[in-house]
């Protein structure tokens, strides 16, 4: 991407020059070789290529589009001589093709000014701003032309440009200031990298198959990813894809990361599983491809066969911390299907009472963990720690915080309306002998998930009591209407004002108000109004 | 409740063209393709379409039957299908497969796809590697922009955000800039353009090639000014909980498309309405934008009127009650029926509301983003996630957590992520990996900080090996530098001074006085100065690619006629409703006048939605089919509104 951005700013400011002729000097040369048979097309055969190209039917048959040829060609200084004598005369394009003749020196240099003070004439109505998210430094930052163009050097794996002037690949990139004319006979639909990515931008028909060389392939992407439009990236990695080995496209895409991420977009998009993990392989993103491979078991229906799959994937380079995480997953699996089979037995034998009195809603399998415990803590809740569904065991193979574990049981068996099994939670014994309430959560949320499962006022009471802050205590009480609580705190904060506001919230002659009554009327109380 | 804003708001330009246009196109597509045809929709197109058209335009131009998009085999016996589409590569295969399939049973018949709002080459070879690739034509409709009220226009791209700040794929850069270039073609040309973010530059970049191939035009300019902004450059304000009453009806109801379904229980009878949200109800206009508390009372005073309205026709004689039932009585039924609507839907929020602790989560919300507490907040997340409270909210307090504070602290972030696990499921290790690419949740670097190691990156350009250090770290993520930004634009107003909500004096009063959303201070601050000059620390911060350039327009730039306070607001990656509110309060203060351009069809990228809902799922056969979507032949699958970055559904906990 650094340098791919790079080569596309650079490349297209050196076009921008009046009067260049932005074409890439190889193409010209092939031309005139006649060992290169690719080159070698005679208009019939071009015609043919044309109809069996990739992009082919899928675009405006620009050749009735003479308006959109003409606003094209105000802007593409660089392909000036095929588009301007085609806006002049139609058969000369057609002659020069056919017969490979130079082109008519004058009606091509009228064009060329033509086409440059359309340029000129035409100011931007907005100006151009920088898009080039990396670099800081821009074109214009001295450095050598090799540099640019190369983006990289690979220990010598390309020549640079300045090394071998004459060696015909480097020279791809070199941007013609002027060539003789009689070197310009190649044919209209002969488009610039630069040239094709534009065209494709705008959806016209484009021929890939000529970029053969490997420069000429990543200028190409280069240039698409400098124009920031990302469906003429995936399209050109497409084509990449199709004519470049693996290991050579990998290569090059690790230095693009734009163009790398297009690629794994789409290749996620078509479901390419395998090349995909080839690719996140070789480009040592272990984390991804595991991840991936893991995402597989989304897929899965069959709960025997994802516990399969999931073993499988314990093999696989997570980190130590998300390897411990899908352990977890497969232990989980593992055990829930054996739960779901006894318990379905069980269900249907018709002897177990729970399940008579409770009917299970759902298949426990898949459940998160979590889940799971609440279901055993329900259904299995008494179970030595032995059992594969003792909520204990569930807790230890885990290793289930203390406060999840509170939370989730309590949850359950106030579902229930165990209350003695909700006492026994809190209660631990001191080295005293005596018992006392404690608990991982704070009581005003114990007292939220009691009375979320309708626990009645009497147990609700006990535990507003031990709710610590005065406030939140005597606002749950009163939401709860726990009278005696309401009281006792505020005969605690000796508050005589509230505590005879109270009064009138309780029903008369019931036992909270005489004791309302009593209180006010105990002489020892120093009341603080 | 009245606004005392400057009066001298401009007139919004008419959006209607715009559906025009997509329709009429519309028709010219459906033409070439002569003859009876069967046309399927895809789902997602389907309530934008009914937007434009309706079944009668479709008739007229011989559709025969309309299906949904359904990815099974089809039961159509027409000769002729037409399909109106996505450019989503899973909906051309199996489209191929259609194609296949007929032509394994012998079957002869005409294809067309019809695109929008563009076609991808991608999807061009599929339908080559398929070999259908000629059997099939293709175009493209070009439906852009789909109006959904006077001042909100959308591209109804769900994907928008999830393709370009997940995957990193430009695809919709381009759309971005052609949407862009309609409305530059139809309501400029602008004078003024500001931006941030690494895709709105890309966006103007697109947008200035279009309008340097296209004409120039000289008509006079609806629309002055125009700001991008990407939404990685605030993704706080969509992580908080919305309390201004249009966001409260998108969280709790989901607003799709500009229409929201109300369930039974707020249309207090047996079946849910779908009913359109938009400036044309005119309960709903007075109360949107106002902050939920406010919301009662003023219900409650409208009651009261209308009742006072209706108690008029007693003691009235004949010919006062022919007047009254001729002129009032419709209005006054028509109020009534939104009122007791939206009283309904009122009543709806509250219950669900208080049934979870939400006055503690906005506590923690507000905690947060104060920078207050911070060690209470992890506990109330944690205890949030271990009782298995609402699975989407757990993750949107993560992502708040992590964005204001930079990342979770290596500790935090492997307790609660496992907790997270056990809670709602391991396979969402791959939400966690989503979310850390995106940059939403992140564990704190340790050692070095990111932003020593970046700006070391920033001095290296020409390094290959500093490009694969930043995108080792984080592909797309970004630093969120909250902190020094919220002090820099002083987001958070001081706690001590009470803030009347009924009374707001700044955009803070969406988030209860707590917060001013940053994008909206962005904007704020750049259409103050007229710039950037003067933000450059802000700049720094928000990690750069800001821009403002102004167009050579000539005259109508220099005329400061009313367009010039006209601003289209472009959000690329979608916005909140809240934000939308703060923006209208804005333009009310300054005499501006703003479009908002959200980029999903349910304006919300974060929270994400939750998943399944009940009344996604339940589908009431219609009454008299008059609307697009009802028409669709066979029972549409189960919708599982999956959030963008959600990997799956949850299982439904077990209560037995």
């Amino acid at each position: 991407m650094l340098c791919s951005c790079r080569i596309g700013n650079h490349v297209l400011n050196l076009l921008q020059l009046p009067g260049a002729i932005a074409r890439p000097a190889s193409v010209t040369e092939e031309e005139e070789d006649p060992l290169q048979p690719k080159m070698m097309k005679s208009k019939p055969d071009e015609e043919d290529y044309w109809n069996s190209s990739k992009f082919k039917a899928f675009t405006f048959d620009d050749e009735d589009d003479e308006f959109s040829r003409l606003k094209e060609s105000k802007r593409a200084v660089n392909s000036i001589r095929g588009l301007v004598d085609e806006d002049e005369d139609e058969d000369d394009v057609e002659k020069v093709s056919w017969s490979g003749e130079p082109v008519g020196s004058i009606s091509w240099s009228v064009g060329e000014t033509a086409a440059s003070n359309q340029r000129a004439d035409r100011e931007p109505a907005f100006p151009k701003i920088n898009t080039d998210t990396q670099t800081t430094g821009k074109s214009h930052s001295g450095y050598s032309l090799s540099s640019l163009f190369k983006g990289k050097t690979r220990g010598g794996t390309f020549q640079t440009f300045t090394d071998s002037p004459s060696d015909s690949s480097a020279r791809l990139y070199a941007p013609e200031l002027r060539k003789p004319k009689s070197e310009y006979k190649d044919y209209v639909s002969d488009w610039s990298p630069e040239e094709t990515v534009h065209r494709m931008q705008q959806g016209k028909t484009v021929s890939l198959e000529k970029f053969r060389s490997l420069q000429d392939k990543l200028l190409l992407l280069d240039f698409s990813v400098s124009a920031h439009d990302g469906n003429v990236i995936t399209a050109i990695l497409i084509y990449l894809k199709r004519t470049l080995s693996k290991e050579v496209l990998f290569r090059e895409l690790e230095s693009r990361q734009t163009a790398l991420r297009h690629f794994i977009h789409y290749l996620s998009e078509t479901r390419d599983q395998k090349l995909l993990l080839e690719l996140l392989r070789s480009l040592g993103r272990t984390e991804d491809m595991v991840l991936l491979r893991y995402k597989e078991h989304l897929g899965i229906a069959d709960e025997n066969k994802r516990r399969d799959f999931l073993k499988s994937c314990l093999s696989l380079a997570f980190s130590p911390e998300d390897s411990a995480h899908v352990q977890d997953h497969f232990t989980l699996l593992e055990r829930q299907i054996v739960i779901e089979a006894a318990d379905g037995q069980a269900e249907r034998g018709g002897k177990s009472e729970i399940f008579q009195k409770f009917p299970r809603r759902a298949s426990i399998l898949n459940m998160p963990l979590i889940t799971t415990l609440y279901y055993c803590c329900f259904y299995h809740y008494h179970e030595p720690e032995g059992t594969f569904s003792g909520p204990l065991n569930i807790r230890h193979t885990f290793r289930i915080s203390e406060k999840q574990f509170f939370v989730t049981a309590l949850a359950a068996r106030a579902k229930l309306k165990a209350w003695s099994d909700v006492d026994a939670l809190f209660s631990c014994r001191n080295w005293l002998g005596f018992t006392k309430k404690k608990s991982p959560l704070s009581f005003h949320r114990v007292v939220d998930v009691l009375q979320k499962n309708s626990a009645p006022t009497q147990v609700l009471q006990e535990y507003v009591a031990l709710v610590d802050d005065a406030h939140t205590r005597i606002a749950l009480a009163q939401k709860l209407k726990c009278h005696d609580i309401v009281i006792n705190t505020y005969r605690d904060l000796k508050d005589r004002k509230l505590l005879l506001g109270y009064r009138g919230k309780v029903e008369k002659g019931s036992s909270e108000e005489t004791k309302i009554k009593e209180l006010l009327e105990n002489p020892q109380i120093r009341w603080k109004n | 409740m009245a606004h005392c804003g400057r009066k001298d708001s401009p007139e919004l330009p008419d959006f209607s063209l715009l559906k025009r246009l997509a329709r009429d196109q519309l028709i010219y597509l459906l033409e070439q393709l002569p003859g009876k045809k069967d046309l399927f929709i895809e789902a997602d197109l389907m309530s934008p379409l009914d937007r434009i058209a309706n079944v009668s335009t479709l008739k007229q131009h011989e559709v025969d039957k309309l299906y949904k998009v359904e990815y099974k085999p089809i039961f159509s016996i027409s000769d002729q299908l037409c399909f109106l589409i996505r450019p989503r590569i899973q909906t051309v295969k199996w489209i191929c497969d259609v194609a296949n399939a007929d032509k394994a049973a012998g079957r002869f018949r005409r294809y067309k796809i019809i695109f929008t709002p563009q076609k991808f080459f991608a999807c061009e070879a599929v339908l080559e590697e398929q070999g259908v690739f000629g059997d099939v034509t293709i175009d493209e409709w070009a439906f852009y922009l789909l109006p959904l009220d006077d001042d909100i226009i959308s591209l109804e791209l769900p994907e928008f955000f999830r393709d370009n700040f997940l995957a990193g794929d430009q695809r919709w850069v381009r759309t971005a800039a052609s949407a862009l270039h309609l409305l530059h073609s139809v309501y400029g040309p602008f004078s003024k353009i500001y931006g941030i973010g690494r895709c709105s530059k890309m966006t103007y970049e697109l947008w200035r090639e279009q309008v340097e191939e296209g004409e120039a035009k000289t008509c006079q300019a609806e629309i002055g000014k125009v700001f991008l902004i990407d939404r990685d450059v605030d993704l706080v304000t969509p992580l908080c909980s919305q309390v201004v009453y249009e966001g409260l009806v998108d969280d709790i109801f989901r607003i799709k498309c500009g229409c929201v379904d109300f369930g039974a229980d707020v249309t207090s009878s047996d079946k849910s309405l779908k009913v359109m949200l938009n400036s044309q109800d005119k309960v709903f206009n007075e109360i949107r934008n106002e902050h939920f508390s406010n919301v009662f009372g003023f219900l409650s005073q409208k009651a009261r009127n209308l009742q006072t309205a209706y108690d008029k026709r007693r003691g009235m004689d004949i010919k006062q009650m022919k007047t009254f039932v001729s002129e009032e009585l419709k209005g006054l039924k028509q109020e009534h029926r939104l009122l007791s609507l939206h009283i309904g839907a009122s009543e709806s929020i509250m219950k669900k509301k208080t049934k979870q602790d939400f006055q503690e989560l906005l506590k923690t919300e507000h905690s947060l983003l104060e920078g207050f507490e911070i060690r209470e907040c992890i506990s109330f997340i944690e205890e949030h996630i271990n009782r298995q409270v609402s699975m989407i909210e757990s993750l949107r307090l993560l992502c708040l957590l992590s964005i204001t504070e930079n990342g979770l602290l290596p500790k935090d972030y492997r307790s609660l992520k496992s907790q997270y696990l056990q809670s709602y499921g391991v396979e969402h290790l791959l939400t966690f990996a989503n979310l850390r690419q995106s940059g939403l949740l992140v564990e704190q670097q340790p050692g070095e900080t990111l932003t020593v190691m970046e700006s070391k990156v920033g001095k290296l350009v020409n390094d290959k090996a500093a490009g694969k250090l930043t995108d080792a770290f984080s592909s797309l993520a970004k630093k969120s530098n909250f902190r020094a930004l919220s002090k820099k634009l002083n987001l958070v107003p001081k706690s001590d001074e009470e803030y009347d909500l009924r009374v707001p004096r700044d955009m803070a009063y969406i988030f209860s006085g707590a917060y001013v959303p940053m994008s909206c201070k962005v904007i704020e601050q750049v259409l103050e100065r007229d710039g950037w000059t003067g933000l450059e620390e802000v700049t720094k911060l928000l990690n750069g690619h800001d821009f403002s350039v102004t167009g050579s327009n000539g005259a109508d730039l220099r005329s400061k006629n009313d367009a010039q306070r006209i601003v289209l607001v472009m959000f690329l990656g979608g916005c909140t409703f809240s934000e939308i509110s703060a923006l209208r309060f804005l333009g009310r203060e300054r005499g501006y006048k703003f479009i908002v351009l959200p980029r999903l069809s349910d304006l919300i990228v974060l929270p994400p939605p939750a998943p399944t809902r009940l009344s996604d799922l339940i589908v009431l056969p219609p009454p008299a089919p008059t609307r697009l979507s009802d028409l669709i032949v066979l029972p549409p699958p189960a919708p599982t509104r999956l959030s963008d970055l959600i990997v799956l559904p949850p299982p439904a906990p077990t209560e037995p």
